[in-house]
């Protein structure tokens, strides 16, 4: 990553897409997602063309639904992933996926600042807990995410760090209760 | 409403990976919309592939793309923050699209013993059903190849082990012969989604099988 990227206030970017349209703040998020979105594609077995094509529609759901990035709840990369996951899915597999129902809007349009940078902290956490990781358990997460393994070998996998990955994270469960009320 | 039987980490990071077949994701979002604890685990193992994101080896976009991407969003108009519909009757969303409606869309096939059942469209890897149940029957007694999940949906069912209300979601694998009984007081409604067929240990269902796709 280069250096002048370290601190970029990701989630500030993508609101100002969100509420101003800001294409400037859309060049810079593309420049730093769209190629890494086009790794995980080639990465996952798409050929170059399809996998920058695609990349291209990840950028483009990014725009267009940027209202529903809570940033309080997840990074900015962790929220590519999921848009960029899913037309994995529709683009090699041709599946139709189910999503969750979106939550209740919590009271306040404009989330909590303190948990903003929760939210980007723990992907930095999870980040530096995969790279520790011994090489063979890093391995198989990579194999998982990259749909290198089928879910029963996920299922039957016990070398998977479940542990370690949840105890990186801070579970939101208490900002969930209150969105349900 | 409490949930007291959860989804596996292994469930949750196979739907975080996008490795689920179609059936089990259906059984998976439909409980993670019911489930705050679940939402909060699936929420951690999609920072996984966040924090994977970050570190992949970048490959450059073609030289044109920025623009391109610039040119397109030019036209694309931005869906504005709306109250997410919520279905007002048994079926959380993800459902409720799959089956065309609530409870009323349903078209039931009886299956014998007043039990009845709908099968879903869903890829060939999985299959998913809703089960109907009337109070106090017994869905035939079977066991299971592979994995079956079955998410209550109304009322509540009961088996040797434990008891499994509205929300809750039994995991059953190979290991598992069961005899589940709808309780009391109200039919029970579930969402039960298996990567094999069921075997029945009676002749006569084991005979209906094929026919029935159960």
């Amino acid at each position: 990553m280069a250096k002048a990227e370290e601190g970029t206030d990701w989630a500030g970017l993508l609101i100002k897409v969100r509420d101003r349209q800001d294409k400037a703040a859309f060049a810079q998020l593309f420049r730093h997602f769209a190629p890494r979105v086009k790794g995980f594609l080639m990465k996952s077995g798409a050929g170059a063309a399809l996998a920058e094509e695609c990349a291209q529609d990840v950028m483009a759901t990014l725009w267009q639904k940027a209202h529903l990035f809570d940033p309080a709840r997840a990074s900015v990369s962790t929220w590519v992933y999921t848009i960029a996951r899913n037309k994995r899915i529709d683009a090699l597999r041709k599946d139709r996926r189910a999503e969750p129902e979106e939550l209740d809007w919590g009271p306040e349009p404009e989330p909590d600042q303190a948990e903003v940078m929760e939210a980007q902290e723990d992907t930095e956490r999870l980040g530096q807990a995969l790279a520790q990781l011994p090489a063979k358990q890093r391995a198989l997460i990579e194999r998982a995410f990259y749909g290198e393994l089928s879910h029963s070998e996920i299922a039957a996998e016990t070398g998977l760090p479940l542990g370690t990955i949840k105890s990186r994270i801070r579970l939101a469960l208490d900002k969930l209760r209150h969105h349900m009320t | 409403m409490t949930i007291r039987h959860h989804l596996s980490d292994q469930l949750l990071m196979a739907y975080a990976a996008g490795q689920l077949p179609e059936a089990f994701n259906l059984v998976v979002a439909t409980h993670v919309s019911l489930c705050d604890e679940c939402r909060s685990r699936l929420g951690a193992f999609d920072a996984v592939g966040g924090a994977l994101m970050e570190e992949i080896d970048e490959i450059a976009m073609g030289e044109a793309a920025l623009e391109a991407a610039l040119s397109r969003i030019e036209g694309l108009p931005q869906a504005t923050r709306a109250e997410p519909l919520k279905p007002a009757g048994i079926f959380p969303a993800p459902l409720a699209d799959y089956i065309g409606g609530d409870l009323s869309a349903v078209r039931w096939q009886r299956i014998g013993g007043g039990v009845k059942q709908a099968i879903l469209p869903t890829g060939p890897d999985a299959s998913a059903r809703l089960l109907y149940i009337p109070a106090g029957k017994a869905v035939p007694d079977h066991g299971h190849r592979g994995m079956e999940l079955t998410l209550v949906l109304q009322g509540a069912f009961a088996d040797d082990n434990a008891r499994f209300d509205r929300g809750d979601v039994e995991i059953a694998d190979e290991d598992l012969e069961h005899t589940p009984v709808a309780l009391a007081g109200q039919d029970c409604i579930c969402l039960a989604a298996t990567d094999a067929p069921l075997r029945f240990r009676s002749m006569l269902p084991r005979l209906a099988q094929p026919l029935f796709r159960i």
